[in-house]
C-alpha cells in the first residue's frame, strides 16, 4: 500500500505543482491519476520512486518512509513505464528487458532467459528479442517497456501515460492486455493518463487532479461518472459521461430476438427485390454475420455495426443497436455465431429501469 | 616518383613519427575532455567557463605555442614533448565542445528512464551516456584527427621529425618533388586515419544502422570541420 501524507511539491519559484496531497493507494489494484495537463500527475508519480523529492510531507510504501530506502534500491523495487518507451537504443530488446535484473546482480544468461519468458507474457514473439528497439513498432515498444518494468518482479508498477503515443486501436489492445496481465500478477499499479476513458477502463479507483495539484475526487470510476464531486470533475469527465457510465451496468436484462437470415454462398445471396420482408441478416456457412440485406433491394450487402456478446455492458449493447443499419444490434456467441438481435428501444428501457432501481435505493 | 621510391624508407619513417605525434595528443585529449565535459554538463555555471576557455585556447597560434612551451615545461626546443603537449591542448579545446554536444545528444527521456530503473550515476554514465554519445563523439574525433595531422607538420619548422620536414627540406633545396611527396603523404595519412575512425565507429555503434530511416540522426562533422579549417589556415 502506498500512502501520501500531506505531500507538497513546489518547484523553484512557482505555484505548488502538488498541494497537500493525502491519499492511500490500495495494494494489488490499479489506481489511475487523471487530470488536465500540468496538474501534477507526473510529479506525484515520481515522488513515489523519489525521482522527485517532496518539499514537505511523507510518502510511505508498506508503512516504510520512502526516504529511508536508498533511491536506487527503491527504484529497482518499482517498475516504471513512460510515454516514450524509454528503451535503450543501443541494446537489444532482450537486454533492455534484462536491465533491472542485471543491475541487481543476476547473471546475464539467467536475466536473458527471464527476459525471453517475459516477451511471451506481454504477447511478443521471442524472435523479436534480438532486434534493436528502433526495429519495433510503437505498440511493440510499449509492450517491451512493460516487460522491462516487470522483469525484476517488483510489487509496484508506476506507469506515466504509457499508451498515449500509440494509435487508438493499439491503445485499446494494450489496455486489455494490461487488464489481463493484472489478473494474474495483482501488482500495485499507479497509472497516469489525461484520458478519462482510459481511466475508467483501467482504474479500480480513479484520482481526478485539478490544476495546482489538488485532489478533486478519489473514487471508483463508476462513482466518478455517476456522481462527480464538483463542477470541475463534472466538466472534466465530459458530456459523454452518461453514456460512459453505461459501461458499468450489465446488460443481462436485455432480451435477444430471433432474426431472419440469408446464407451467403459463393459470394451470392438471394435478396428480396419485392420488399415483402423486413431487414434480413446475411451470414456465412458457419452462421457468422456478414452484413444486412435491405428490403426491396436485390443482393446488395450493407455493412453491419458493432457486435454484441451477451454479458457485455449496456454501453456495448446500446452501441451495437445504434450502429446497425437495421436498427437491430447483432448478438453473437463466443465463436462469433449469430444468436439474434437486440433493439435500441429495449436497451433504453433497461437503462431506465436500472436508473429507477438506483433511485429507489437512495 | 623515382625520388619517392629511392627514399621510401625515409618517408615511411617520417610518416610513422608523424602519426605518433598526431595520435598521442588525440588520445590524451579524449581522456581529458570526457570527464571535463561531463562535469561541465552537470554544473551549468562551469559550462560557460569551459566553453569559453576552450574557444580561447584554440585561437592561440600553434607556432607560438611550440616556442613558448619549452620555457614553461623546461624542455629543449627540439623535444617532441612540446608538440605533444601543444596538440593535446588543441585536441582538448575541440573535444570538450564535441563531448558536450555528444552528451547533449543523449535524449533526456533515456536518462530519466535509466534513473527510474535504479541506475547509480557512475554506471549510468558508463553504460548509457557514453555509448549513446558515440556517434556525435566520433564526428568530433574525426575533426581532431585531421586537424592534428596537419598541425604536426608545423612542428617541422622547429626541427621535430615528421612528414612536414619534407616541405622545409624541399623548400630550402628548391626541390619541388620532395614538397609534393610531403603533401601527398600527409593527405594519405589523414585519409587513412579518417577511414580507421569510420570503421571503428561502425564497429562500436551497430544499432545506428539498424534504425534505417527512424531515430534522430547524429549531427554531421561539417560544423566542426568549418572551425578546424579556419584554424589550420591561420595558425602557421
Ligand atoms: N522540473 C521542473 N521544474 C519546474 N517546474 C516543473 C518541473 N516539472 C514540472 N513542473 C511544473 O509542475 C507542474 C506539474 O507538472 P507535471 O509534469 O507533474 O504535470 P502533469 O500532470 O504530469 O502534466 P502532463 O499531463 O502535461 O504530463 C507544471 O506546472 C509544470 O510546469
Ligand atoms: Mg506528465
Amino acid at each position: 500500500m502506498i500512502e501520501f501524507q500531506s505531500v507538497t511539491k513546489q518547484y523553484q519559484g512557482g505555484q505548488p505543482a502538488v498541494d497537500q496531497l493525502t491519499m492511500s493507494i490500495d495494494r494489488g489494484s490499479i489506481t489511475v491519476f487523471v487530470g488536465p495537463s500540468g496538474c501534477g500527475k507526473t510529479t506525484s508519480l515520481r515522488m513515489i520512486n523519489r525521482m522527485v523529492e517532496p518539499t514537505s510531507g511523507v510518502i510511505t510504501v508498506d508503512g516504510r518512509d520512502v526516504t529511508s530506502v536508498p533511491a536506487a534500491e527503491l527504484r529497482r523495487s518499482m517498475g516504471y513505464v513512460m510515454q516514450s518507451s524509454g528503451l535503450m537504443p543501443h541494446r537489444s530488446v532482450l537486454d533492455n528487458i534484462a536491465t533491472v535484473p542485471r543491475l541487481n546482480g543476476v547473471s546475464k544468461a539467467e536475466a536473458r532467459k527471464r527476459a525471453t519468458e517475459l516477451l511471451d507474457v506481454v504477447g511478443l514473439a521471442s524472435a523479436l528479442g534480438k532486434r534493436y528497439p528502433s526495429q519495433l513498432s510503437g505498440g511493440q515498444q510499449q509492450r517491451v517497456g512493460v516487460a522491462r518494468a516487470l522483469a525484476a518482479d517488483p510489487p509496484v508498477l508506476l506507469m506515466d501515460e504509457p499508451f498515449s503515443a500509440v494509435d487508438p486501436v493499439v491503445r485499446d489492445e494494450l489496455q486489455q492486455e494490461l487488464l489481463r496481465l493484472q489478473k494474474d500478477l495483482a501488482k500495485t499499479i499507479v497509472f497516469v493518463t489525461h484520458d478519462i476513458d482510459e481511466a475508467t477502463v483501467l482504474g479500480d479507483k480513479v484520482a481526478v487532479f485539478a490544476v495546482g495539484g489538488r485532489l478533486a475526487q478519489y473514487a471508483t470510476p463508476e462513482e466518478i461518472l455517476r456522481a462527480p464531486a464538483n463542477d470541475f470533475v463534472a466538466s472534466f469527465v465530459g458530456r459523454d459521461r452518461g453514456f460512459r457510465h453505461l459501461g458499468f451496468t450489465t446488460s443481462d436484462a436485455v432480451s435477444i430476438h430471433p432474426v431472419p437470415t440469408l446464407v451467403m454462398s459463393a459470394g451470392q445471396f438471394a435478396g428480396d427485390p419485392a420488399g415483402v420482408t423486413d431487414w434480413q441478416l446475411v451470414v456465412d456457412a458457419d452462421l457468422r454475420p456478414l452484413g444486412w440485406a435491405r428490403p426491396g433491394t436485390d443482393s446488395e450487402l450493407i455493412p453491419g455495426g458493432s457486435l454484441f456478446r451477451p454479458g457485455e455492458t449496456l454501453r456495448r449493447a446500446l452501441d451495437s443497436a445504434l450502429s446497425s443499419p437495421s436498427g437491430q444490434g447483432v448478438a453473437v456467441d463466443g465463436d462469433g455465431k449469430v444468436l439474434g438481435t437486440i433493439r435500441a428501444q429495449e436497451v433504453l428501457g433497461v437503462i431506465e429501469e436500472a436508473r429507477q432501481v438506483r433511485q429507489a435505493a437512495l | 616518383m623515382e625520388w619517392f621510391l629511392a627514399n621510401s624508407g625515409m618517408v615511411m619513417g617520417l610518416a610513422g613519427q608523424h602519426l605518433v605525434l598526431a595520435l598521442i595528443p588525440m588520445v590524451l585529449g579524449l581522456v581529458i575532455s570526457i570527464p571535463l565535459a561531463q562535469v561541465a554538463r552537470t554544473h551549468p555555471a562551469l559550462r560557460s567557463v569551459v566553453v569559453t576557455a576552450s574557444s580561447l585556447l584554440y585561437t592561440v597560434p600553434s607556432l607560438a605555442l611550440f616556442i613558448i612551451l619549452p620555457s614553461i615545461l623546461g624542455t629543449r626546443i627540439l623535444d617532441p614533448l612540446n608538440v605533444i603537449v601543444a596538440l593535446t591542448i588543441y585536441a582538448v579545446a575541440l573535444l570538450v565542445r564535441a563531448a558536450l554536444d555528444a552528451f547533449d545528444s543523449v535524449e533526456e527521456d533515456l536518462r530519466q528512464a535509466a534513473i527510474a530503473m535504479g541506475y547509480k550515476p557512475w554506471l549510468r554514465f558508463v553504460q548509457i551516456d557514453l555509448p549513446l554519445s558515440l556517434p556525435v563523439m566520433f564526428a568530433g574525433l574525426r575533426v581532431v584527427s585531421v586537424s592534428n595531422i596537419s598541425l604536426v607538420s608545423v612542428a617541422a619548422l622547429l626541427g621535430v621529425g615528421n612528414l612536414g620536414m619534407l616541405f622545409t627540406d624541399g623548400l630550402q633545396r628548391n626541390f619541388v618533388t620532395e614538397v609534393v611527396v610531403g603533401i601527398i603523404a600527409i593527405l594519405v595519412l589523414a585519409l587513412l586515419m579518417d577511414a580507421v575512425l569510420v570503421v571503428l565507429e561502425r564497429l562500436l555503434t551497430p544499432w545506428t544502422r539498424a534504425a534505417k530511416a527512424s531515430g534522430p540522426a547524429a549531427p554531421s562533422a561539417a560544423s566542426y570541420l568549418a572551425d578546424a579549417n579556419i584554424h589550420t589556415g591561420a595558425a602557421p
